[in-house]
């Protein structure tokens, strides 16, 4: 089957993009890699009436650094993400998860900043954007405005973006030298995650000076696992300290119910796969 | 000229249907477009059971590009009822199918109105602007619930929604005792209860066909394993002449059973065609394929084993409801019967009764899916040997060993009254267990045990038979199936020495070109290159039953042999003749005919000009050497096998993983071992899928919840393990070629060596069952003691995941 | 909307709807009937095409993003009579059965092996994931994968189809 009628618009600069937006209104679909909106426009779960294709504008791809962060470009595929140096130098955490999406042919296409904007709870690349702290740009009729992770996830599918606004890029924190580890749950290797736990330690002469962990598919948004970082920092990286911080990983989720999994299941994951990430992080 | 040469058969020839397969020329029914094609769209129920109350389609009649929007109301004088070909008994409740709903839907997905447009895009577009009202009746999914005495009807006018009730016992049918008695006086009775969930053949081409009423007949491309069927169906169904219809299965792209049907969807578009007078193709999107082709399994199996303590089975009796979905299709009640015979497996048991109670609901029909009734059998006696086992304190190889039929003892008569002709159980198991390592993993299990490792590891065994090569046309009369069993071959003796093989088994996939060339090569002495193989069009493989039921080798290859033999037979008069002797003077070797005694001789393709020629014949013989042969099995072929796996169990997660997969199957003589080893690695990851991943789901609405490849999990290469794959072969006695026929022996076999693998790595923790698909969900369910409600909810992954937040 | 791409090594200028899929494109518009669509959500990679040198599911990219770019399909592969060494190790290890996941499997394989030219068995399987085949098991095709490498060291033909391809951006 092929999509519904729509006007295409493609934009070669991010105000092009706002502005066609803003002209289209309500009706209107961003089209980054494609690769969750085409099977969507296909089967004509949606119809919209202008698909505004942000492919052709430059300044949303690519991957660069300032002082303090690493910048993604939303456009940056996740190919290119996982490839990166600056990614893997300073965001390590970023390019594990992403290596897990999807297959090698939707990561060809499919993009970080689409991702995110998706804001599928199943998605992996939300809770590590969480963790490591990101904030996203992005950019509207009225200028641009930084909104932090911890904020731009709403609810299921839902950002605080609004229907004129585009995600631009993200500034991921430098967490150079971090050691990490995403841990992926899925049936099989091309489904989403039934959960997933990302983390990320600094650890300095044995002792964990800093931690980050971010639970996937355990509440309509991303989630951050606050009770075992705490439990984390200060402590010896050993075996026991990082399987007792791993009890703590479903403290404050609100995990939901389907085929794959029930509430209680999912909890169960999220400590089994927290203190397998955690040792495969100090670990390898 | 043709020296003794290596034979063909049992030759690793890679395929010849590779090269156009490999390069993208390929014709699958969608590639192909006709001058002033047109395209048709289907609107489909999103109700499961609903009285259609109006439909509005005058937007979409005036929408550009649409030339006909067609309801069943307009076509009920025309389109008949889509066939069943098996009542199973006298008094089988069999609903009118149309296909096209005309007053009511009965299942999600159906079949409401047509579009035929220029394009495939404004069919699609038109399809939006057909309203159509829908007043809900009581939908009906639970088998169970579906027989008790106050449900609601699927269909009300049958008054019931039992479709049948099948019985075979073996006190009565003379060939065993009662089972009755047996279980009475059985010093270890077992009763279980399993399910074989519903699932989805998901063959990768999508269906589509084209028809072209242009011509004298009417021509129909279709992605069918059954072309001959399809046209004698559509000729009975709507009440054309047969010889006006021709039927063209071109490139196929897998079957597995799932397309053995006479579906809709082809009704639709030949009648729309004829309408139209004009070509009309309708392909099917992956949504559409999976709500709306049949599904396979979904039955539910109460089991009671009684045995002696030392092991030995003295009684099973199986009670079987089968969810037929909505209507009857091609085959759906015959299903779970295929089964009957196959639960007594190669074991020796006294006493065997078996009743199939058939049940309607609202959900699309169930019909052949891969092994079809047999795996179903094979899954419930295997895990009960291994019950039987755990009850025991019995090693489950022990077991089966002590009932097994030994190999010395065939022929055996089996309780159902079957009789299989050969076979060598000790030698299969053998040389698994030796490939396996069985005793090293049994070991290394309880060393697991004792230290309370966090993955278990489980051994499973599965030591399958089946009845394969459909089918002798007297058992199938005796169960009252509506055709005959035979195949049909004819061999086309060109004048340049070239063959021509035409075939009526019906290839999508199995490498039927491949495999006929090497037999015909061999029965011929000609070049295996110079042998064209012929089929899937009724024109020129004008008679045949197709490709189904793995029989394809064991009749079909046969009745090449047999045509084979009839073209011999004709040469040898004129080589006779050509060579002045006796045709009791020559001897016929590597494609030539020699006078004994002599180095005269004159090769086939020599024969063959001649008889073009025709200028010195024999009086009285014929000016051809083509020669056509139908093949009618006296016998089903016993294919068997011994699977060994070894799963690994995470038990915080729930996670099962193949550590080792071992298989030593019995084919009996082997064509193409490449052919072979494909056929049984491709069978291992559909029923290693049946045990891990898919599972077709429903709402309670009748939705079906799983219905694309984002939910219905198939497994990818990176979800399987690599096999081990071996042969032991005892040749069929029943067939000059000896064959068995390998199309569904691994699928048949997996399901229960996978499920008892995981059984068996956790039987330590409380565990004796797991349902099917055991996902992890399930499995750490049952470690814990827990039920998994897999009924639905929320949460992120799947379809839901792709369209959450574009709404 | 007005599109330009180069199929296997052959430029086409075509006027199509903003709506059509980049397979729809090709096998309607540009008779590349060799890549077929067995699915409607990017799962099962039938579709899988290379454009710009990766490989991409034809299916979830729309015409209209196509356009500039240069595309292969299994249709290009083969170079005067020749097979490309995956697909003649696809042949040789009996890799296919139906044929019909064949085009994407053999399209994503060249994918993987110009990323990494001798893969260990998982990594083909995971390079793999995104195609599904209903017939063979996979084992074949990973054996097949594996011999192709084999075949391709060390002439690298998989780097130099990749670079012959990319250059579009």
């Amino acid at each position: 089957m092929i999509p519904s009628a729509f006007d295409y618009a493609r934009p070669s600069t991010v105000e092009e993009a706002v502005q066609a937006l803003v002209d289209a209104g309500e009706d209107a679909k961003v089209l980054a890699g494609g690769q969750s909106l085409l099977p969507v426009l296909r089967m004509r779960l949606a119809a919209p009436t202008v698909v505004v294709d942000i492919g052709r504008v430059p300044e949303l791809r690519g991957i660069t650094e300032d002082a303090d962060n690493v910048v993604i470009g939303a456009m940056t595929t996740h190919y290119d993400v996982a490839r990166d140096h600056l990614v893997q130098d300073h965001a390590s955490l970023i390019a594990r998860a992403t290596e897990t999406v999807a297959d090698p042919q939707i990561r060809h296409r499919g993009t970080f900043g689409g991702s995110l904007a998706h804001a599928d709870p199943a998605g992996d690349l939300l809770a590590p954007a969480l963790a490591l702290g990101a904030v996203m740009v992005v950019a509207g009729p009225n200028g641009r405005r930084e909104v932090p992770a911890s904020e731009f996830f709403v609810d299921y599918f839902t950002t605080t973006l609004a229907a004129d606004e585009l995600l631009v890029a993200v500034k991921v924190p430098k967490h150079t030298g971090w050691l990490s580890h995403y841990e992926k749950f899925n049936r099989v290797a091309q489904a989403w995650s039934i959960v997933a736990v990302g983390v990320s330690l600094r650890v300095s002469g044995g002792q964990i000076a800093d931690a980050r962990v971010g639970l996937t598919n355990m509440a309509s948004v991303p989630v951050r696992a606050v009770g075992v970082e705490q439990a984390l920092i200060g402590q010896p990286a050993g075996a026991d300290v990082l399987r007792a911080a791993a009890e703590h990983a479903a403290e404050g989720t609100s995990p939901g119910s389907d085929g794959n999994g029930d509430a209680a299941y999912r909890s169960q994951l999220a400590k089994v796969l927290t203190g397998r990430a955690l040792s495969m992080a100090v670990g390898g | 000229m043709t020296a003794t040469v290596e034979p063909e058969v049992g030759k690793s020839r890679r395929r010849k249907e590779d090269a156009r397969l490999i390069t993208g020329r390929t014709r699958w029914t969608d590639n192909i477009a006709l001058p002033g094609m047109l395209h048709m769209a289907i609107l489909r129920s999103p109700a499961a059971h609903a009285r259609i109350a109006a439909i509005d389609t005058s937007a979409a009649k005036g929408m550009s590009g649409v030339l006909a929007v067609v309801t069943g109301a307009d076509l009920a004088e025309e389109q008949g009822s889509l066939p069943c070909a098996w009542a199973i008994t006298p008094d089988m409740k069999n609903p009118p199918h149309p296909a096209l709903a005309v007053d009511t839907v009965h299942y999600a997905g159906e079949a409401v109105a047509v579009v035929v447009a220029r394009s495939s895009a404004e069919a699609q577009d038109a399809l939006e602007a057909i309203d159509v009202d829908y007043d809900d009746l009581p939908v009906v999914l639970d088998m169970e619930a579906a027989i008790a005495d106050d449900a609601p009807l699927v269909h009300e006018s049958l008054g019931t929604n039992k479709n049948a009730l099948w019985v075979f016992d073996s006190a009565e049918a003379g060939t065993g005792g009662s089972v009755d008695e047996a279980i009475a006086a059985g010093e270890v009775v077992i009763e279980r209860k399993y399910r074989q969930q519903r699932l989805i053949p998901a063959f990768m081409e999508p269906r589509s066909v084209l028809c072209d009423p242009t011509g004298e007949q009417f021509t129909l491309w279709s992605a069918t394993q059954i072309p001959h069927i399809l046209r004698l169906m559509l000729a009975l169904t709507l009440g054309v002449p047969e010889h006006k219809i021709r039927v063209i299965a071109p490139d196929v792209g897998g079957g597995f059973g799932g397309k053995l049907q006479v579906t809709p969807e082809e009704l639709l578009v030949f009648l729309l065609a004829r309408r139209l007078g004009k070509p009309v193709k309708y392909t099917e999107t992956r949504s559409e394929a999976m709500a709306t082709a049949h599904h396979g399994r979904d039955q539910i199996q109460r089991l009671t084993l009684s045995a002696r303590r030392d092991g030995t089975i003295t009684g099973l009796k199986v009670d079987l409801l089968a969810d037929m979905g909505a209507y009857l299709s091609l085959v759906t009640p015959g299903i779970p019967i295929l089964g009957a015979f196959m639960y007594n497996a190669i074991y020796k048991i006294p006493a065997y009764r078996f009743s199939c109670t058939n049940v309607f609901t609202n959900k699309v029909m169930t019909d052949a899916y891969r092994g079809a009734g047999r795996p179903e059998a094979t899954f419930a006696i295997e895990r009960l040997m291994d019950e039987l086992a755990a009850e025991l304190e019995l090693d489950p190889m022990e077991v089966r060993e002590r009932n097994w039929i030994r190999h010395e003892e065939f022929p055996f008569t089996t309780v159902c009254g079957l009789t299989y002709d050969s076979g060598n159980y000790e030698a299969a198991t053998d040389k698994a267990k030796e490939l396996f390592d069985y005793d090293g993993l049994r070991r290394e299990q309880l060393e697991r045990r004792e230290r309370g490792d966090a993955v278990q590891l489980g051994v499973g065994i599965s030591t399958f038979t089946e009845m394969c090569g459909l089918a002798p046309s007297r058992v199938l009369g005796s169960l009252s199936y509506g055709a005959g069993g035979w195949e049909h071959a004819a061999i086309r003796m060109l004048p340049s020495g070239k063959v021509e093989v035409v075939t009526g088994s019906s290839p999508h996939g199995q490498g039927h070109e491949t495999a006929w060339s090497q037999i015909v090569a061999d029965q011929l002495g000609v070049p295996f290159e110079d042998v064209e193989v012929l089929h899937g069009d009724t024109q020129s493989s004008h008679k045949g039953m197709d490709t189904y039921g793995s029989r394809s080798l064991t009749v079909g290859a046969i009745a090449v042999v047999k045509a084979a033999d009839k073209v011999i037979a004709k040469a040898r008069r004129i080589a006779a003749h050509m060579l002045e002797c006796g045709e009791d003077d020559l001897d016929f070797a590597g494609g030539r005919f020699t006078v004994r005694g002599t180095d005269k001789g004159a090769g086939i393709g020599d024969i063959a000009l001649a008889v073009f020629a025709a200028h010195d014949l024999p009086d009285g013989v014929e000016p051809s050497l083509d020669s056509e042969a139908t093949f009618d099995p006296e016998n089903f072929s016993f294919p068997h096998g011994t699977h060994l796996c070894a799963t690994e169990v995470d038990t915080e997660t729930g996670r099962v993983t193949i550590r080792k997969y071992v298989c030593v199957d019995d084919v009996g003589k082997v064509v193409n071992p490449l052919i072979v080893e494909g056929q049984v690695h491709g069978g291992l990851a559909q029923g290693i899928a049946q045990a891990l991943f898919e599972e077709a789901v429903h709402d309670e609405n009748g939705t079906l919840t799983t219905g694309t490849f984002a939910d219905y999990l198939l497994p990818s290469a990176a979800d399987l393990p690599s096999f081990v794959t071996d042969r032991t072969e005892t040749p069929s006695t029943t067939n000059p070629l000896g064959v068995k026929g390998v199309g569904e022996a691994g699928t048949i076999a997996s399901t229960p060596a996978v499920v008892n693998a995981i059984v068996d790595a956790v039987r330590h923790l409380g565990v004796d069952d797991i349902e099917m698909p055991c996902t992890p969900f399930r499995v750490w369910s049952a470690i814990h003691g827990r039920t998994a409600d897999t009924s639905g909810g929320q949460a992120g992954g799947g379809l839901g995941s792709i369209q959450g937040g574009l709404q | 909307m007005r599109v330009t791409m180069v199929v296997d090594g052959v430029s086409y200028t075509d006027e199509v709807e903003p709506r059509t899929l980049l397979v729809q494109h090709l096998r309607e518009k540009l008779g590349k009937t060799g890549t077929v669509v067995g699915c409607d959500t990017g799962n099962c990679g039938a579709c899988t095409v290379h454009v710009d040198g990766h490989s991409v599911k034809s299916c979830s990219m729309l015409a209209a993003q196509a356009d500039g770019c240069e595309i292969t399909t299994i249709e290009g592969l083969a170079r005067d009579g020749k097979l490309h060494p995956v697909q003649q190790a696809f042949h040789d290890n009996h890799a296919l059965q139906c044929g019909f996941c064949t085009p994407g499997m053999i399209m994503q394989a060249i994918d993987l092996l110009a990323d990494d030219p001798d893969p260990d068995e998982r990594t083909v399987r995971h390079g793999l994931e995104g195609n599904l085949c209903r017939c063979t098991g996979y084992q074949n095709i990973v054996r097949a994968v594996q011999d192709a490498a084999h075949r391709l060291k060390p002439a690298a033909e998989a780097d130099r189809e990749r670079e012959t391809v990319a250059g579009g951006e």
